[in-house]
């Protein structure tokens, strides 16, 4: 049955993905240093646990959780410490980081270790072992994982929702997982489902990935109710209230999680990082990440280590083009535009796309001239056009009415936007903005 | 490569083709056909009008915006759109005033374009119909030579212009003040008396389909504005059978180049779609009323001037629902 589901508004960008998506994921070897910022999740960034100096195996901790909101930061090769201090950061500030000189003689074998078996295991002790392994979620956020795996007792989780969508112009890695672990990412659905106790998954996926379908769909397990549910190919899909949406029928009530209809949201990278500690027993110190755009030479799906430099990434991949023009980090919808290739690879990066000149925004703003096209774009119903006008005199209390919490930074209505009005921009900025009066208030 | 090279931007970092200029551009583009059938009924006086009315709009936008602004084209819209809704034998320096008017007047005061309330074009309109009103409504017949000047298009400011040797009505004004119809096919071909831009329907729909289908035009407010103006008219008509009918209303004066391309204008109407079909509608309605039991036989302009003042009420009455703001049961 090809039945697709979808939402209402949202945008078609132009998919980009046929540059990677028939390439099967290659390991990256080892670049000479590797740069472990502390802070790769949400959450309390986690508290350094080595010293210069120190030598650590491949999957060794060099940073510690900071409490339950926290994940710990792994080695994701053997090496020597050879410095901890602020370096940039992939998503354009300085964080403090471990930077390691990677043993260029090492095996890079890690240390023995228990595998926990999976199915003897309490939710709690599945939690803490997830938390150990320092997975979050891949999908972009790096929301800790574990803390999802321990919904509040008051809000029950029904069904599970993993999210293949990738509506991100360009991005493959899920893509890839899907077509070529499909078993990997039912495990990790089994022990998720298991740990949580819900009886339920759905798998979303695009319809424009036919092949990752079919893979999940001919791998899945009898024992388990699993169901593969084809999308409308459509930005933002992947988005979590939009996919709920999709699979569910129910809209997430503005301001509140998904738990309170009873559905978590997994991304399928974040359930293969699962299901990988519990077959391997390692870390989250590796993930798989698209390197493409028409600015790179050759574009590739590779397993990095989480630390390597963006420069060794892209050198990798055989350098930029002469018209390269602009270095994203993640989608071109949502991304970040990076000045410093120094920044590394961290555990939310999905992607690296290089866009060539021409293909950016251009200079030209023009006024707004009232033509709609953000609210037909917008996927939660908000008036873009509005809430702009109110951002560029700064009536920030005006644009809390209007539900500016609601704006997801999806990029659609700056995607439409005839005008080129950055207006994305303009809610991050007038978001802070909020935040830091209302901090002020209280 | 060098990491100086590299520009940064805010997300996202790629844009759909289309762009304000674009879409500006488009919409003077398919206003072609409608000058060339202008051209075909009223000769080389219906290009010196839109010729005149483009200008002066061009050098009043030069003169009064910021720079580079003639580029968007709006203000080239609002000079053919004028020079679209004036009879061929209007006196050229009456045209440039009104040009001028409807740009300063129309937009510039406002803070330019996309700050104004009413559609540039009608505000230049309803200027030159307070200030010239028979000028305005001495409408020449269509015929002649190609070369034949209607009118008394030189006559110099402040004379008293020479009544044309050969003018008509319009059938609007026929049925109004001498209660005469005109035959449909006339009316549907244009040739007729009127506006450069009343005698055209065909052309003037076959313009807004094309806009339509390229997105650079919201279907809704056209179809909203003649489905409204053919079921008002024909249940008038119905009752009343004096009264015109459904087709002649759909046909006759303005409204084609008013529901298509006027009360279109992006600035100027709602900006959600509910209040694009009320918007629709309430012009529907009020070209009726003023047609049927107005003093006036034509009221297209300000109908769209009307509901141009009402559009912020309606933006704020048809506001979407936010997502996540009501449930919605599960399918």
């Amino acid at each position: 049955m090809s039945f697709a589901t979808g939402f209402r508004h949202g945008v078609h960008p132009p998919e980009e993905k046929e540059l990677t998506s028939q390439l099967p994921i290659r390991r990256m070897p080892y670049p000479d240093e590797l740069v472990l910022p502390l802070r790769q999740h949400a959450g309390k960034p986690a508290k350094v646990c080595v010293k210069v100096g120190d030598k650590v195996e491949r999957g060794d901790k060099v940073g510690e959780a900071d409490g339950f909101m926290s994940v710990p930061i792994h080695a994701s090769a053997a090496g020597t410490v050879v410095d901890v201090d602020w370096w940039p950061h992939p998503d354009g500030s300085m964080a403090e980081a471990v930077r390691i000189k990677v043993d260029r003689f090492a095996p890079q074998v890690a240390r023995p270790r228990l595998v926990p078996h999976w199915e003897g295991l309490t939710t709690q002790q599945v939690v803490k072992a997830v938390q150990d392994a320092g997975v979050v979620g891949l999908g972009g956020a790096a929301f800790p994982t574990h803390v999802k795996l321990a919904p509040p007792k008051d809000c029950p989780v029904h069904t599970l929702i993993i999210n293949g969508a990738e509506c991100e112009p360009y991005l493959t890695s899920d893509h890839r997982t899907m077509v070529e672990y499909p078993d990997r990412v039912h495990f990790g659905i089994r022990v998720m489902m298991h740990a949580m106790g819900v009886q339920k998954c759905v798998i979303g996926v695009e319809k424009n990935k036919p092949d990752a379908i079919e893979a999940l769909r001919r791998t899945v397990p009898k024992d388990i109710d699993v169901t593969i549910l084809p999308l409308t190919v459509k930005y933002p899909q992947g988005a979590e209230k939009m996919l709920i949406h999709a699979v569910t029928g129910v809209e997430v009530p503005s301001g509140k999680l998904p738990v309170t209809v009873g559905v978590m949201v997994q991304n399928v990278g974040s359930v293969s990082a699962i299901a990988e500690v519990f077959e391997t027993g390692l870390p989250l110190i590796e993930r798989i990440v698209t390197v493409s755009g028409h600015g790179l030479r050759k574009p590739a799906n590779l397993i990095v280590p989480v630390g390597t430099k963006l420069r060794d990434l892209l050198a990798h991949c055989d350098g930029v083009t002469a018209e390269a023009a602009e270095v994203i980090i993640g989608g071109p919808m949502m991304g970040q535009a990076l000045a410093n290739l120094d920044a590394p690879v961290i555990k939310g990066t999905t992607g690296v796309v290089v866009l060539e000149k021409g293909e950016t925004r251009e200079a030209a703003v023009y006024p707004c001239i009232h033509c709609g096209r953000c609210l037909e774009a917008c996927p939660v119903f908000l008036n873009p056009s509005l809430l702009g006008d109110h951002a560029r005199v700064q009536q920030y209390e005006e644009m809390a009415d209007l539900h500016l919490a609601d704006c997801m930074l999806c990029g659609s209505c700056a995607y439409v936007c005839p005008s080129n009005i950055p207006l994305s921009q303009l809610f991050q900025a007038s978001k802070v903005a909020l935040r830091r009066a209302q901090a002020a208030v209280t | 490569m060098t990491a100086d090279k590299l520009i940064v931007t805010a997300s996202p970092h790629i844009r759909s083709l289309d762009s304000t200029p674009r879409i500006m551009w488009h919409v003077v583009a398919s206003l072609v056909p409608v000058v060339l059938s202008a051209a075909w009924f009223f000769g080389v006086s219906a290009l010196l009008q839109i010729a005149t009315a483009v200008a002066v709009a061009l050098l009043t936008e030069r003169s009064t915006g910021k720079g580079g602004a003639i580029a968007d084209g709006s203000a080239t819209i609002t000079g053919l759109l004028l020079g679209l809704s004036l009879p061929a034998g209007f006196p050229l320096w009456m045209t440039a005033l009104g040009a001028a008017f409807a740009i300063v007047f129309g937009k510039q005061v406002w803070g330019g374009l996309g700050q104004n309330v009413f559609n540039p074009a009608l505000v230049g309109r309803a200027f030159l119909q307070a200030a010239f009103p028979v000028a305005i409504t001495t409408w020449p017949s269509a015929g002649g030579g190609f070369f034949t000047l209607h009118g008394d298009l030189f006559a110099m400011p402040l004379t008293h212009p020479l009544p044309d040797a050969v003018t008509s009505a319009t059938p609007l004004g026929l049925l109004k003040f001498e209660g005469k119809g005109t035959p449909l096919t006339d009316l549907v071909i244009g040739s007729t008396g009127g506006s450069l831009g009343e005698t055209a329907a065909l052309v003037i729909l076959a313009g807004g389909i094309y806009l339509a289908w390229r997105g650079y035009l919201n279907w809704r407010i056209p179809v909203s504005v003649l489905v409204t103006v053919m079921a008002l008219s024909a249940t008038i008509h119905f009752v009343d059978a004096t009264k015109p009918d459904a087709l002649f209303m759909l046909f006759s004066g303005g409204l084609m180049l008013g529901a298509v391309y006027m009360a279109t204008d992006m600035v100027t109407s709602p900006i959600t779609n509910l209040g694009r079909w009320v918007f629709g509608a309430g012009i529907g309605i009020l070209v009726v009323v003023i047609r049927v039991w107005g003093g006036l036989p034509e009221g297209v302009m300000y109908a769209i001037l009307f509901m141009n003042a009402l559009t912020p009420f309606i933006n704020r009455a048809t506001q979407p629902r936010v997502f996540g703001t009501r449930l919605v049961s599960a399918t």
